[in-house]
């Protein structure tokens, strides 16, 4: 059986990956600590969200699966933010 | 007679992998839910859950936070280990992100302990006469960080078969499916943790 060439993660590309990790940890620490009210839980949000993508396309290898593979999983996080909008929607304009 | 059929074991491992996927997706919504029930709550009762995450150790949060990260990359490096053959490396990797799980399960285990010390635990005569809101904090933190804490334990058990299962060398450079699927869900794990963080321990 023909085997297809597997992408084998490099240690120091993990490790790079980690470093950004810890960074943006660091800066959403630092970040909640000028009680930006509102804005903080967006700005929280988006470093968890930049974090999310991060560690699924390194640690989780979706960058080197297969179309359908990437396909679904921006398939099922776009229905999930639908699904937050659409319940915004509804709690804040009944 | 039987007939002999060329028997080749077909390991499908892109199959297997799909697999994986759609249960994680599963899990994605299982927390999702809960997520937006937080994010409602949180919205009706906004200065209710600021009280309640003040009181959340934002400390301990952030050291676990690390652990989880940290873990996380083992467990994908222990995974180019075993791509590459190199079995002694996997086995350390693997036992390193098993110690920094059970690093997380001890904070966990302090974090709670204290907050029981206080008596806000579910169900605690001090929880039920905290104004509604913070209730619901509490109550979700409990939901939320208690399931997490739940997959941890279930990460923590398929880590483990998977090290016996490259001992033996049932996982190796040419079969490493096993590993893909656990590492795959302690990646979950990690994701899942990344949410909660902030909107539990940082938004206050």
């Amino acid at each position: 059986m023909k085997h297809e060439e597997k992408h084998i993660s490099s240690y120091s590309s993990l490790a790079i990956v980690l470093v950004v990790l810890l960074a943006l940890t660091g800066v959403s620490v630092w970040v909640t600590g000028f009680h930006f009210g509102s804005l903080a839980v967006v700005i929280a949000l988006l470093i968890a969200s930049i974090k999310v993508r991060t560690v699924i396309t390194y640690f989780m290898h979706l960058k080197f699966e297969s179309r359908l593979m990437k396909l679904m999983v921006t398939g099922v996080f776009g229905l999930y933010a639908l699904v937050i909008i659409i319940t915004f929607v509804d709690y804040y304009f009944r | 007679m039987s007939v002999s059929t060329n028997h080749e074991e077909h390991i499908d491992s892109e199959t297997g992998k799909l697999g994986m996927w759609i249960f994680l997706f599963t899990e994605l919504w299982l927390f999702g839910g809960l997520f937006l029930v937080y994010a409602i709550f949180r919205a009706k009762y906004s200065a209710d859950f600021h009280t309640g995450a003040a009181e959340l150790n934002a400390f301990i949060g952030t050291v676990n936070t690390v652990v989880l990260l940290v873990s996380s990359m083992t467990v994908a490096m222990a995974l180019t280990a075993v791509q590459k053959g190199d079995r002694r490396l996997a086995l350390f990797l693997l036992l390193l992100t098993l110690i920094l799980a059970a690093v997380f399960m001890v904070n966990k285990y302090f974090e709670w302990a204290h907050k029981f010390e206080y008596n806000l635990y579910p169900g605690s005569e001090v929880l039920k006469n905290l104004p509604r809101g913070e209730l619901l904090f509490f109550g979700l933190y409990y939901m939320m960080t208690g399931l997490h804490a739940l997959h941890v334990v279930i990460g923590m058990i398929l880590l483990s078969i998977t090290i016996v299962k490259i001992k033996s060398g049932a996982v190796n450079s040419e079969r490493f499916l096993m590993l893909e699927n656990s590492a795959l869900y302690w990646h979950l794990v990690d994701l899942i943790w990344i949410f909660l963080f902030p909107l539990l321990y940082l938004i206050t």
